[in-house]
């Protein structure tokens, strides 16, 4: 019987490491003044220098050196006065140059950390979780293998290359390894990167976008006994693309090498992709025997040597940190913990934000923006805050608290604003929803309706409260559903001097 | 009335008052190269109908009476390896056959701007690795003074299209020597300036840290004016110096050394060097002194150690940048027969696009970057870098320039050499020490050897940024010997049978 995780983890002690790989969002690419825009026709994102062509050089994107250095502040590294790139040699079709350009023993970020709290079976803990380096890099173009089998170079009928994605900057940030994490590991993986996921958009400096590839992450996982101080040997797994596949990969992958070891066989180090359907992982390239990418710096460029001065500027423009903010908001607002959680996930912690930040109460934003909103979002495949905005769902929110909007009419205000029917006010007017609020306008309705229902009148005199709803139904009707049906009740209560 | 034996500064004054057209003073080259041009074969390419167009184009510059270049109309060859939009850029070489550049580089776009005529690319050792230009893939270029004999490479082409009045004007470069070597055989004057100085972008590299474009010309005063126009930051080559260009033109009208410190590099004499080489070096010591200049001997001991050095960097760059000649993205394509996969399209068209000198340097340099081997030579070569820079400022300290013969010899036989590559390395020791060092240096001819009648180069070093230097001792010495000889040496040439 193979072992299943639970057996694995009483067996074994896992060493986690991530690599996380970041596509930075500066406009232009690492090198060259080409864009960087997602989804664009293959090959129209494109120069000489991108292309690799003869005689063309490389110029660094300054941009993509602050946003560098602001990651390396936001992860406690310290950033390295003197750094350079370096050229890795190795050939393949989508390089342009046949070799990357790639920071190497001279990293610009050094020695940093990230504390990560995960909810374990004794409560919350932290885990710190150190940054060996946070380096620049290239990206490579995108090679597709149409026919043959493996959908790899080997066996294919033709390959198609992409080159608007060679030279986008890259960003690895690295860890050192994770020890004593044992069962938990695959929670630490997924937390870690979530939360350097927040930290990078917090910063503003990446689309973080796991399925678009704008952050990729490799897992390497080894294990040994419990009780043994050797290390294992490793496994580095790729192709995790969302949080949930990171933390299925490291289960996944400690269930296997578990199995491996326990009937007596070797963990062989090598490259593995991660398959998203069965949450297993199949082999890729062995790295058994070391390629030789013959490192040397790159003549074409000269070190990044940034001021010190410009670092300290850039350290106090950190933003707060997301897990403090993070806590502070939710201690603000008195949410629950799951609550924070899926505002986080679906992206709408700063928009609810800076809704209350407008006037609302933190309870109303929450749920228009989780709610009717997404639910609207979601029908269109769009993002919630490309259909309207904080001031606008904030307007709607104090009109429904000082009463002009009940909520069903305030749905259909922000149905009118997503439609582009104008700002609030204007769909309001024009669509005619204002609440009847209008007390002798409704003293007429609830007269009307107590003359065509005298007993039930007669009942809630009497102090049948609950009879009254057959009276407010009859006068929500009259006002064809416009009027507050909490006005209308207290209205129609004092008038039978039942309040 | 000018002609094609006038120098540059002659052309320019008789097209400034309007005795000739560019148009014609270019028709008068492209003649003289359908001439001669079979016996010497300095070009791989001429452009005929791009020079005339050029041409006029200048003519009419000229006659809007906009402000204009001194060399606006002048006619230039220019070395093969710069990138020029739209027309053949081989290198050399066979990988790049039929390649035409989609950009210009920016030494062509300075050209360009300023109105030289570019009439085509000249020949050139494949990749520019070489001191004979036997190794380009086209066939050797013949010195115009004996056409059994070298011009030197890699920028044969360049100096032997200049001694045979094929054009006043050359572009070359210099990684070891490609620029100063070539003069000194052909009798003509060449500058490899301040490594830095002129922009790399659009120079197809051999060895990014080496590689220096400079201009070469009949006399000091011509190569003046040339480098002014192509000299200048560049923010596309991250390399270049932002300072402003040495005022070169002013330097070689200067004609006065009087209290200049000359420093004879000892270690760059003695044996190795032709007596005849040593003979005209010495007379040309006693004419500056005569015009008022003191000799210092200074002394370089790790000279020695410079061409091994050389022969570890510029191979392992060339390594390296050699690699994107892969046939997929330019040039040619070899054995894609439709049965083997992109790697092995690679190593066909590599194994016959590439000649055995490039393919020489190419192993060197892969093994000298080896993981395990590289501290010991690239490390060690650049160690030994940084000590010939610390030879050169000490020597500084005591002389403003340093002189040495150019070569240890005059021109030697086409094939003489060919199977002896250390042989033919040996020819550039005097130097690959300047560019080791990223200084400026200069030939220019200082007489011919009394045993072959050859021509023979004197070199002229100075600091870094300094190169005004160059040219004020460079013109002195000139107008010395002009004042010596009763006219120019390239008089002495034979003449060039017209077919």
């Amino acid at each position: 019987m193979p072992m299943n995780y639970e057996q694995a983890t009483a067996a074994y002690e896992p060493t986690l490491g991530l690599e996380v790989h970041v596509e930075l969002n500066t406009k232009s690419k690492m090198f060259c003044s080409c864009a960087t825009e997602f989804g664009a026709e293959p090959n129209t994102q494109t120069c000489p220098v991108c292309l690799g062509l003869p005689g063309s050089l490389p110029v660094v994107n300054a941009m993509a050196i602050e946003s560098t250095i602001l990651i390396g502040l936001a992860l406690n590294c310290s950033i390295a006065p003197f750094s350079r790139f370096a050229r890795k040699n190795y050939f393949y079709p989508d390089m342009p140059k046949n070799f990357q350009t790639s920071q190497y023993d001279e990293p610009i970020c050094v020695d940093g950390y990230l504390d990560v709290e995960i909810e374990t079976d004794e409560g919350p803990k932290t885990f710190r979780v150190d940054i060996e380096r946070v380096h620049m890099e290239e990206d490579t173009g995108k090679s597709l293998h149409v026919g043959g089998s493996t959908g790899r170079i080997h066996g294919a009928e033709y390959s198609l290359l992409d080159y608007n994605r060679a030279g986008i900057p890259l960003v690895e940030i690295v860890t050192r390894i994770v020890p004593g994490t044992g069962k938990y590991a695959p929670l630490v993986a997924r937390a870690y990167v979530t939360e350097l996921r927040d930290i990078l958009r917090s910063l503003g400096v990446s689309d973080v976008k796991m399925e678009q590839g704008s952050l990729r992450c490799d897992v390497n996982l080894s294990l040994a006994p419990i009780g043994s101080d050797k290390l294992g040997t490793r496994s580095e797994t790729k192709n995790v693309n969302s949080l949930r596949s990171v933390e299925r990969a490291v289960s996944g992958e400690f269930v296997r090498q578990a199995n491996r070891l326990e009937s007596g066989e070797r963990i062989v180090q090598e490259t593995r992709h991660f398959l998203e359907e069965s949450g297993e992982t199949r082999p890729g390239r062995s790295k058994e025997t070391a390629e030789d990418y013959r490192y040397f710096p790159e003549p074409d460029l000269v070190p990044v040597t940034p001021d010190a001065d410009w670092i300290e500027e850039l350290r106090k423009s950190l933003p707060e940190k997301p897990s403090l903010r993070r806590k502070r908001l939710q201690e603000e607002w008195n949410v629950p913990a799951k609550e924070m959680e899926s505002m986080v996930n679906a992206e709408l912690l700063d928009v609810v934000e800076e809704t209350v930040k407008l006037g609302a109460d933190a309870t109303r934003a929450r749920s228009w923006w989780l709610g009717e909103v997404s639910r609207l979002a979601n029908e269109k495949e769009v993002a919630p805050t490309t259909l309207i905005n904080a001031n606008q769902v904030a307007e709607v929110i104090a009109l429904i608290v000082t009463g002009e909007l009940t909520d069903k009419l305030a749905r259909q205000v922000v149905e009118g604003v997503i439609n582009g029917e104008g700002t609030p006010r204007e769909v309001i007017d024009k669509r005619g929803l204002k609440v009847v609020s209008d007390d002798s306008a409704l003293m007429i309705a609830i007269e009307a309706a107590i003359a065509a229902q005298p007993d039930t009148a007669e009942r809630v005199r009497g102090g049948n409260l609950p009879a009254a709803g057959a009276l407010i139904g009859a006068v929500m009707k009259a006002t064809g559903g416009q009027a507050d049906a909490a006005k209308v009740r207290e209205l129609l209560l004092k008038h039978l001097g039942q309040s | 009335m000018t002609n094609i034996h006038s120098t540059a500064a002659q052309m320019s004054a008789a097209l400034a008052a309007k005795e000739i057209s560019s148009v014609e003073l270019t028709q008068q080259h492209l003649d003289r190269i359908s001439a001669v041009d079979g016996d010497v074969h300095a070009f791989l390419y001429v452009d005929t109908e791009g020079a005339l167009a050029q041409a006029k184009a200048a003519d009419e510059l000229r006659a809007s009476g906009k402000e204009i270049s001194p060399l606006t109309g002048v006619p230039l060859a220019l070395k093969d390896v710069l990138a020029q939009k739209g027309v053949p850029t081989t290198c050399g070489s066979k990988m790049l056959e039929g390649w035409r550049p989609p950009y210009d580089s920016t030494v062509v776009t300075k050209l360009k701007e300023a109105g030289v005529v570019i009439l085509g690319k000249t020949n050139m050792d494949e990749f520019a690795m070489g001191s004979s230009t036997e190794n380009s893939a086209y066939g050797p270029t013949h010195n115009p003074w004996d056409l059994t004999r070298i011009p030197g490479g890699s920028g044969g082409g360049s100096a032997a299209a200049l001694a045979a009045f094929e054009a006043p004007l050359a572009i070359g470069t210099d990684t070891g020597g490609s620029i100063r070597q070539p003069a000194a055989v052909t009798g003509t004057v060449g500058v490899k300036p301040t490594y830095g100085g002129v922009s790399r972008y659009g120079l197809v590299a051999f060895s990014s840290s080496l590689d220096q474009a400079g201009p070469c010309a009949r006399t000091v005063l011509d190569t003046a004016l040339l480098h002014e126009v192509i000299a200048g930051h560049d923010e596309r080559d991250s390399t270049s110096i932002n300072q402003l260009v040495p005022q070169v033109v002013a330097a070689a009208k200067k004609l006065d050394v009087k209290g200049m410190k000359i420093g004879v590099v000892k270690e760059l004499s003695g044996e190795g060097y032709q007596s005849g080489v040593s003979q005209r070096f010495q007379e040309s010591l006693d004419l500056l002194v005569e015009a008022g200049a003191e000799i210092v001997e200074v002394s370089c001991p790790n000279f020695e150690y410079a061409l091994a050095a050389y022969y570890l960097i510029a191979p392992s760059e060339a390594s390296s940048n050699l690699a994107r000649f892969d046939s997929m993205r330019y040039g040619i394509r070899i054995g894609d027969d439709g049965t083997v996969g992109a790697e092995e399209v690679m190593r066909r068209t590599r194994h016959l696009g590439f000649g055995p000198e490039v393919k020489r340097r190419i192993i060197l340099g892969t093994y000298a970057l080896s993981s395990g081997y590289y501290d010991a030579y690239y490390g060690s070569a650049q160690k030994v870098r940084t000590l010939l820079k610390q030879d050169y400022e000490r020597a500084f300290e005591k002389a403003d320039v340093l002189v040495s013969p150019t070569c240890p010899t005059t021109a030697f036989k086409i094939g003489e050499k060919s199977d002896d590559p250390l042989a033919m390395y040996l020819n550039d020791v005097a130097t690959i020490p300047v560019n080791m060092a990223g200084i400026g240096g200069m030939s220019l001819p200082c007489g011919l050897a009394p045993e072959d009648g050859l021509p023979v180069g004197f070199q002229i070093m100075s600091p870094v940024m300094q190169d005004d230097r160059l040219y004020r001792v460079g013109a002195t010495l000139e107008a010395a010997l002009l004042s010596k000889w009763g006219k120019p040496l390239l008089a002495n040439a034979p003449e060039l049978a017209v077919r």
